[in-house]
């Protein structure tokens, strides 16, 4: 396992030294980044400068959701970049040759593609944070959630990114309908759950748990719940989403049967 | 006429994506319903009552912005950035054609084809399929005068797009790697093109310098004449401010490539 992480950092040190041969390039698509996701927020703080709160939420508190939503998101976005590319790697025979070598198919494809400018992604949601934290009233419990959720949401996009190319093995049509889990997921998990219809919530807390791994433990940090037990069990709803891709990827490579002859 | 030919060429590559108009449908009625929830939830304040925009018209507001995301300048054409970064575009100058004038066409081509593909089917959703589930989201339909009017705007708009992707094709010359000046343009088109939240919302002292850009005539001014937020006679005014910043975009385009032309070096051999 050391060994297979070793090699993924070697993988991810070769793409970021690769990438940053270009550098101009490089700063421009960061500051394009950074506004692309930033002019999200801008429209969230221009609604609450009309109409004063959204369902008893104040910016702060959306903030804070906000915030934890869209660093998990990026985390795993850039983490999980190879994976997206696995119907290319699929199509070109190459997912063979990662079958044949002794490390873990997954550790691999995720080297494959690293981009360090999905990372410029995660300047706004930092910068939403910093702003949203300073009203807090931080405990190292609550700081100890934060991290926790954090993690849980970053596990949770990840484990997406793992399905979605599972589907590569059966079809390589129409990937694109998880984008609307993915990116509306992450969009639908910056605001609170709680201004949704019922069937949304249940879809986000039973199929794909993201209010469990921010909606819930963010409650808790803004003390609009008191801290308990359920608030550290929620997230781990995200590791256990990941565990079950997992699962359904290897019933994937089991499933496959390479192109050509 | 080359320039036809050039987008019937590429109306025909683009509609053989059936699958994909068909995911990016479903994608769409998923933000557009989130973004729905969204709105009303802010509307529900009491506040609301003097908001320029009623919960109404927000509502096919975003419905025609997801009907016409496609719409947006986001994305550079792929084939250009080839073209520029392998050197074939000493082809593209070698031929008797306005260079320019071809990546209008091709703009045109590629906003319409997949728009067309994705508008009709989401208004028939929004409009007539959703009111039997839930009223309260589904998509008014227009007044005669409001639909026409919005026909008209609408190939404004996309005119207008085709315009600001042109120009972003000739930032290419300059930056190999592209994409990162594309990409802030396209950001400034998502917020100040509507796509966020209609612009109406943003505040007052605000309202002058984001219609004084030019990219309010992409969705936003369309989308407000559709829901009947602007009467159908001022669809004059949109389509005038489609057109001239259509033609200023151009003409700054043009100067531009003439520019970029002349230092332009071919990699290769």
């Amino acid at each position: 396992m050391a060994d297979s992480l070793r090699l993924y950092f070697r993988y991810v040190g070769i793409a970021i030294r690769g990438q940053l041969q270009y550098r101009a390039a490089f700063v421009l698509k960061v500051v394009g980044y950074c506004i692309a996701t930033g002019v999200e927020f801008l429209g969230l703080w221009a609604l609450f400068a009309r109409f004063g709160s959204l369902a008893g939420w104040t910016l702060r508190e959306v903030a804070l959701i906000y915030g934890v939503a869209d660093v998990g998101f990026a985390l795993a976005d850039g983490l999980s970049r190879g994976l997206d590319r696995f119907g290319d790697v699929l199509k070109a025979g190459e997912f063979d040759r990662m079958l044949v070598r002794p490390r873990s198919t997954i550790l691999q494809l995720l080297g494959f593609d690293f981009r360090l400018l999905t990372f410029g992604r995660m300047a706004q949601g930092i910068i939403a944070l910093a702003w949203a934290g300073q009203f807090v009233a931080w405990s190292p419990g609550r700081a100890a959630l934060l991290a926790l959720s954090f993690a849980c949401t970053t596990c949770l996009f990840i484990g997406l990114a793992v399905l979605q190319a599972t589907t590569a093995f059966w079809t390589i049509e129409s990937l694109e309908v998880w984008n609307a889990f993915t990116y509306g997921g992450n969009y639908a998990s910056q605001y609170p759950f709680d201004i949704y219809t019922r069937w949304l919530r249940a879809f986000f807390t039973a199929i794909l748990p993201l209010a469990l791994t921010g909606y819930v433990p963010v409650r808790a940090i803004l003390g609009r719940d008191p801290l308990d037990a359920w608030h550290v069990i929620a997230p781990l709803a995200g590791p256990l989403f990941l565990i079950i891709a997992l699962g359904v990827w290897r019933i994937g490579v089991r499933h496959h049967a390479s192109t050509g002859s | 006429m080359g320039y036809l030919a050039i987008i019937a060429a590429r109306f025909r590559t683009l509609l053989q994506y059936r699958a994909a108009a068909l995911a990016g449908l479903f994608t769409q009625i998923f933000f557009g319903i989130v973004r729905i929830m969204i709105l009303s939830a802010f509307y529900a304040a009491s506040r609301s009552q003097h908001a320029p925009m009623s919960l109404r018209e927000v509502v096919g507001y975003i419905w025609l912005g997801q009907a016409m995301l496609l719409l947006m300048p986001w994305r550079i054409d792929e084939d250009v950035l080839r073209q520029v970064n392998d050197g074939s575009i000493v082809y593209e100058l070698a031929r008797p054609l306005d260079l320019q004038a071809v990546w209008l066409a091709r703009g045109v081509a590629w906003r319409t084809a997949p728009v067309l593909l994705r508008l009709v089917p989401m208004l028939v959703l929004a409009m007539v399929v959703l009111p039997i589930f839930e009223p309260a989201w589904a998509l008014a339909p227009p007044s005669a005068a409001a639909f026409a009017a919005w026909l008209v705007c609408f190939a404004g708009a996309i005119v207008l797009s085709a315009a600001i992707s042109a120009l972003m094709n000739v930032t290419l010359l300059w930056s190999l790697a592209g994409s990162g000046i594309p990409m802030i343009v396209g950001a400034l088109a998502t917020i100040f093109g509507g796509l966020t939240i209609p612009l109406v919302l943003f505040p007052a002292w605000s309202q002058p310098i984001i219609y004084a850009l030019p990219f309010a005539g992409l969705l936003d001014l369309p989308s407000r004449i559709f829901t009947g937020n602007l009467p159908a006679h001022d669809v004059i005014y949109v389509l005038a401010d489609q057109l001239v910043w259509s033609l200023v975009l151009i003409a700054f385009g043009r100067w531009l490539l003439a520019r970029g032309v002349r230092k332009l070096v071919v990699q290769g051999g």
